[in-house]
């Protein structure tokens, strides 16, 4: 540990089926918003790797010139909304993307992503529901990891079936085994059909698992090693690789080809990140208004 | 300059037409604003001009229409927001003060939120303790938003209109004893930039600075000190983010004296902001401490005799000139 990253943070490492399966079945134009758990959805929307790793440093070349850090990555040119701090705090923002994209006939989509954790905030339920009467071109994608940050599902709702929230809002609502990148990216295909066609927004409850603590730091006493290595068999890249070579799409050989090229990719990225600037005091006083 | 009389919910009514025929992509949101008009009336007949699509009667949830506008303000929309009472805005402070202030900022730049929150505030109605605050400080407290509390027709239509014109967010609290006030606005065209405060009567022995429906209070009592000698210069701040600290300061550097005057409750109030910054850019110009007239430390009573005493009353800006003075 260096101590170049400041604050908490927050690893997307169990999940990545989620973002990659969601964004692949986006177009550019698509717009979302994330929580602070945003960085596989920020690269599978199509960041780049150095400017977030610029901004997870505090430099000018980071997506926020170094002022949001990694719980506020924005990025408009490849329709990022947000990350945001507040775990129910972005949805409202995709139901007002979901509006203007309607407004203007643009046919876009607005997807918010967000955790089980943020269901039991006010603003969920209001969005769901001004998305639903409204008739929003939205995709609400709940990533059910089964922890709202240290407090399990059980823990803390009666019904742990979150999908049955879509019903009580007329909204339609899937389960999905969110560690199937094919079953996420059809999920998502279907209901990014549904609202270009004006029938409206869906809530995906995507079944997954974060395989690191909380933040960084976490000591996870809130749940067993156990239940982690049952999940970690489950592991969503894993299980792809194991489907591409079984079904011949791909050989061991390519896949630690590529494996190879994309670690080299972020290494280098991570590396000239570091080589970016300090943003300098003159900057504290800019984009407040 | 040709003016007409009008009232200041009809005032606030031609600043939205006006922008929203000027540009196609302002559009409203709030509790009954559509058919009903708002229960103060600033939205009527809007819906039948503009059609259901721009003006939209949304449920009863502050916190998700409020973040609705944020998310259509970054996509390239002016959202003009209504929330019914003031006192509303405590249930949605995060999209308020976390999303939609910070927004611009935690970007670096890349999106902001170029939305009005239209809200109305004060007592004098009975309408109890979560229907009559003034809590325009806590606002003007966070960095990112701009907060207007304006006093007469004119001033709401005019800075309204700049309001709506802004690339961020600003907070506009208008007041409810207000609506129905009128005074003349100029014809054509008309433009109240933010941060520009008002003097709304010239006076030499004492500078009292109000805004809202305290500016009125505040004339009155500046007539009656009239008659006993005593020359009241009255601003009228109409805005408190920005503030128009350099008005302030001339002022008193002539009188050499202040009054703080608002409906918010004392403590913490932006009267103590006013006051200090009276005493750190005018201190050898001050003949007497500076004072606060101010709403009692309290929730808002109902019952209109006691709601009365709460609320500042001309007497109260009356005495607190004399006891400067005396």
């Amino acid at each position: 540990m260096e101590g170049l990253v400041g604050g908490s943070y927050h690893s997307y490492v169990g999940q990545e089926a989620v973002a990659v399966g969601v964004c692949s079945a986006l177009a550019r134009e698509d717009t979302i918003t994330t929580t602070y758990r945003g960085r596989g959805q920020h690269l599978a929307k199509g960041a780049s790797a150095y400017r977030l790793f610029a901004e997870l440093l505090g430099r000018v070349d980071g997506y926020c010139k170094g002022k949001g850090g990694p719980m506020h990555i924005c990025d408009l040119e490849t329709g990022i909304l947000g990350a945001n701090g507040i775990v129910a705090g972005g949805i409202s923002h995709s139901v007002g993307a979901a509006l203007t994209a309607q407004m203007s006939g643009s046919r876009q989509v607005a997807v918010a992503f967000f955790g089980d954790g943020a269901v039991n905030q006010g603003v969920f339920s209001e969005a769901m529901n001004l998305a639903a009467l409204w008739n929003l071109p939205m995709i609400f994608v709940c990533e059910n990891n089964l922890y709202a940050e240290m407090t399990p599902l059980s823990s803390y709702v009666k019904n742990a079936r979150l999908v049955d929230r879509a019903a009580a809002f007329g909204m339609v609502g899937e389960v999905v085994d969110g560690n199937d990148v094919e079953a996420v990216f059809r999920a998502v295909q279907s209901a990014r059909t549904r609202a270009l066609d004006g029938r409206g927004p869906t809530f995906l409850e995507m079944m997954t698992y974060r395989l690191h603590g909380h933040m960084l730091g976490d000591p996870e006493t809130y749940r067993s090693k156990e239940e982690v290595a049952e999940w970690r068999a489950r592991d969503p890249i894993v299980r792809w690789k194991t489907h591409l070579l079984e079904s011949g799409l791909a050989t061991e050989g390519r896949l630690a080809e590529l494996e190879q090229t994309l670690d080299a990719e972020l290494a280098s990225a991570a590396e000239r990140a570091r080589a970016s600037l300090e943003p300098g005091p003159e900057t504290i006083l800019e984009d407040v208004l | 300059m040709s003016t007409r009389e009008l009232t200041v919910a009809q005032a606030l009514n031609e600043a939205l037409r006006e922008e929203m025929l000027r540009n196609e992509r302002v559009f409203l949101m709030g509790e009954d604003i559509g058919e009903y008009g708002g229960i103060f009336k600033v939205t009527k007949d809007l819906l039948k001009e503009f059609g259901p699509q721009r003006v939209r009667d949304t449920p009863i949830s502050e916190a998700a229409f409020i973040g609705t506008g944020v998310g259509a303000a970054m996509t390239g929309w002016i959202p003009v927001v209504e929330v019914m009472w003031v006192d509303f805005m405590a249930v949605a402070m995060d999209q308020i003060i976390n999303q939609a202030a910070k927004m611009k900022y935690m970007s670096g730049g890349q999106t902001s939120v170029p939305m009005v929150i239209r809200t109305q505030g004060g007592g004098g109605r009975g309408n109890a303790a979560q229907h009559s605050q003034s809590l325009e400080t806590l606002f003007a407290h966070i960095p990112g938003l701009s907060v207007v509390v304006p006093s007469n027709p004119a001033d709401a239509k005019g800075l309204l209109k700049s309001a709506i014109r802004r690339n961020s967010p600003t907070i506009f609290i208008e007041n409810k004893m207000l609506y129905t006030k009128r005074g003349p606005v100029p014809d054509g065209e008309h433009l109240v930039p933010l941060g520009v405060g008002d003097v709304v009567r010239a006076g030499t022995d004492v500078t009292l600075i109000s805004l809202s429906r305290m500016v009125d209070f505040t004339l009155e009592a500046a007539a009656e000190l009239e008659n006993e000698g005593i020359s009241a210069e009255v601003i009228d701040l109409r805005s408190l983010s920005p503030l128009d600290e350099s008005l302030v300061v001339r002022s008193v550097e002539k009188t050499n004296r202040a009054v703080v005057v608002h409906e918010a409750t004392r403590l913490f109030g932006w009267g103590g902001e006013v006051c200090a910054l009276i005493q750190e850019k005018a201190f050898d110009y001050l003949d007497a401490p500076v004072l606060r007239v101010a709403t009692k430390d309290v929730p808002i009573p109902y019952n209109r005799a006691l709601e009365k005493q709460t609320l500042p009353q001309v007497s109260d800006i009356v005495q607190a000139v004399r006891s400067q003075l005396g």
